[in-house]
């Protein structure tokens, strides 16, 4: 991310800043406070203003070597001390080290009496010995209007705040001053916000029974800056401020193909399976095994020997994993393995904010290759439309940057089976969607599953009828009817019509082939009895041809006879021996 | 928390009453500003017109030693802060009121009056 913040600042020179190191409150103001000018930071009771500024300075100093003063005018050293020491922030070894210097500021009006004209040289005597003696850099003033209940004279206060924050400026330390919200005002005094550099508001809402911290920069001399109230956090490692949206949509595409963990859901998409990095949203009505479907795609991840995050908002993570074994995703060797991290929390624990910081957290520790939220829609429990909406989409983008694949479930209201828009309206964001749906018939239900969208690969149009066997998720064969494709007992009906119709059609080419045997045979016996009638015949004619030729001779041999004997007419006959 | 007096004569709270025997007076000032030079001129004029002789006065420059500053909580300059008798008070500006000194000191003002 600071990646992206030098790029677009490199084009002009900037205002000087100095950065927070406040996860996210840098790439708001986009580099960070203004550097050796005071900024306020105001808000009202419970918003975490000491915490900013104690946050400001530790960081300073563990992050910049930048050491801090703090001075605190509500706080005694030892119960700031205290109250940071959860935080990991340890202020008595930052003092030891000569790089933090803490001062408490008492004041107490019934002590106090104005006997005449003064000024607060001691407050800033006080001060510049506390920068000095250590170098620091920067400052935390907190809160200084607690002044204004120690010291009757408004006017003197006022001109010596005024100077308060010019001296700081000289000083050049970059400052931060905390104050309480006023009515209608940024500050009760109406004074600081004037007089800063940088403005800064905390705000502490709570709409149904949610709170929301939001943080708003109302002003910034001499820079832009993120105008929009940006949620965030106290988390056990200080503040952490989420930008509703990163800056652009400039990141990074692979072109690599993750399975989705049902080979045949695969065969559907034109490049047989998902992009890696690419965020995919599966809605369906209650039962559509939306669950199922996500837990086969966090098995494939693991499969591949990649990491994995699994957010289970409706299950427990041994309930998942004893769920996804009846249908023959066994996944707790995963967990084992460290691939599968499964968390499991009701949406209800934690604000939005927090739900989103947690998974920001997970993702920066795990770096898994893919993140399922099973399901989205139970998001909206915590927050209004709008809020999901759009920690949804910071959500989508934050992934996308990290090149995470994303799938996440909706349940979808079941009164309208058509129903294709999501309660979140993210189904805009995601770049794969996938329909799975009850296809109601007559006394049964069966699942479909089917593609509305793919980014950036063809898909299959069809609804394909699939079954969750004891090894997983099965895409059943698509059967088309005389209507459309057909489903659950209606396949079984078109399958029996189509097996029996075949099987006429085999009796009847047998049938066929049996009659032209039959006509073979009737041919050939017909050309035996011709041959037979034909041998008759011919022997018949030999045998005339023999009797003639027989004829014949006894013929000559008479005429021979009659010749060779005297006188006779017939003299040419031979005579008889 | 002793609430005997040196002389047990003046109450603990200030006010209308006797003189309390010996004060232990700081004035903590910056530098020589206006405000500081009259505060010292105005002190003094008090200390030697109502108590000669039973006042202990230390005036300390916090310019001079500035970890006294955040030590004893000094604000304002110039600050006075009255240790003895007790309760300690602590009056913020140049003291030209007086009239509030007086009364702050444990002292009686010298009539009903404001000040001179």
């Amino acid at each position: 991310m600071q990646d992206m913040l030098a790029s677009s600042a490199a084009a002009r020179p900037q205002l000087p800043k100095a950065p927070t190191g406040i996860d996210g409150l840098d790439e708001i103001t986009e580099g960070g406070l203004p550097l050796g000018r005071p900024t306020l930071v105001c808000g009202s009771a419970g918003c975490g203003k000491t915490l900013m500024g104690v946050e400001f300075l530790v960081r300073g100093i563990l992050n910049h070597d930048e050491p801090g003063v703090l001075m605190a005018f509500e706080e005694t050293a030892d119960e700031l001390t205290a109250n940071v020491t959860s935080l990991g922030f340890d202020l008595k070894a930052l003092q030891a080290a000569g790089k933090l210097k803490l001062d408490h500021v008492h004041v107490d009006r019934s002590e106090i009496e104005e006997t005449g004209e003064y000024d607060l040289e001691g407050l800033f005597i006080r001060l510049g010995y506390a920068i000095d003696s250590i170098g620091a850099k920067r400052v935390v003033l907190d809160t200084i209007e607690a002044l204004f209940s120690g010291f009757p004279n408004q006017a003197v206060l006022r001109s010596e705040i005024r100077r308060l924050f010019r001296w700081l400026k000289d000083k050049g330390v970059t400052t931060v001053i905390t104050a309480e919200r006023g009515e209608g005002s940024l500050t009760r005094q109406g004074l600081e916000e004037y007089v800063s550099d940088c403005v800064i508001l905390l705000d502490n809402r709570v709409i149904d029974q949610i709170t929301t911290r939001r943080l708003r920069i109302v002003k910034y001399r001499g820079s832009t800056h993120g105008t929009n109230e940006y949620p965030y956090l106290i988390t056990e490692d200080g503040i952490s401020v989420v930008p509703v949206t990163s800056l652009k949509l400039a990141h990074e595409v692979s072109d690599e193909i993750v399975s989705s963990g049902v080979p045949a859901l695969d065969a559907m998409f034109g490049r047989r399976g998902f992009f890696q990095g690419s965020s995919v949203l599966i809605t369906g009505t209650a039962g559509t095994a939306k669950t199922t479907l996500a837990a086969a795609f966090a098995a494939e991840i693991c499969r591949q020997g990649k990491r994995c995050i699994f957010f289970a908002f409706e299950e427990s993570p041994r309930q998942l994993v004893r769920n996804m074994r009846s249908v023959g995703l066994d996944l707790a060797p995963y967990q084992e393995q460290g691939l599968l991290y499964i968390e499991s929390s009701r949406p209800t624990l934690n604000g939005l904010e927090k739900h989103l910081v947690t998974l920001h957290k997970l993702v920066a520790e795990q770096k898994p290759a893919a993140v399922i939220i099973d399901p989205i829609s139970n998001l909206i429990t915590v927050g209004n439309t709008a809020e999901v909406s759009s920690m949804l989409t910071r959500l989508i983008d934050f992934l996308k940057v990290h090149n995470v694949t994303a799938l996440f479930t909706s349940l979808i209201s079941g009164r309208n089976v058509q129903q294709e828009m999501t309660e979140e309206g993210v189904s805009s964001l995601v770049d794969t969607w996938l329909s799975v749906r009850d296809l109601e018939g007559i006394g049964e239900r069966n699942r479909g599953i089917s593609i509305l969208k793919s980014r950036g690969m063809s898909h299959s149009n069809q609804v394909r009828e699939f079954i969750v066997t004891d090894e997983g998720i099965q895409l059943l064969e698509v059967v088309v009817g005389p209507a459309g494709i057909v489903t659950g007992a209606g396949r079984l009906t078109q399958q029996l019509q189509e097996e029996t119709l075949a099987l006429a059609a085999r009796q009847e080419a047998e049938r066929k082939d049996r009659e032209i045997e039959r006509r073979r045979r009737m041919l050939e016996a017909t050309i035996d009895n011709l041959r037979t009638e034909f041998e008759s015949v011919e022997e018949e004619l030999r045998r005339i041809n023999q009797e003639e030729l027989l004829r014949q001779q006894a013929q000559l041999t008479n005429r021979q006879q009659i010749a060779s004997s005297d006188g006779r007419p017939s003299a040419a006959s031979p005579p008889l021996a | 928390m002793s609430s005997e007096q040196p002389g047990g004569l003046a109450p603990a709270n200030p006010g209308e009453g006797a003189s309390p025997a010996y004060v232990l007076l700081h004035l903590y000032i910056a530098g020589a500003t206006p405000n500081s030079t009259r505060a010292v001129q105005n002190l003094k004029a008090i200390c030697t017109q109502y108590l000669p002789g039973r006042h202990e006065l230390l005036i300390i420059d916090i310019y001079q030693q500035p970890e006294l500053a955040s030590q004893q909580q000094i604000i304002a300059s110039p600050t006075l802060v009255k240790l003895w008798p007790l309760p300690v008070r602590r009056l913020i500006g140049d003291l030209s009121d007086r009239h509030k000194v007086l009364v702050a000191l444990g002292l009686t003002p010298p009539d009903s009056a404001p000040h001179d």
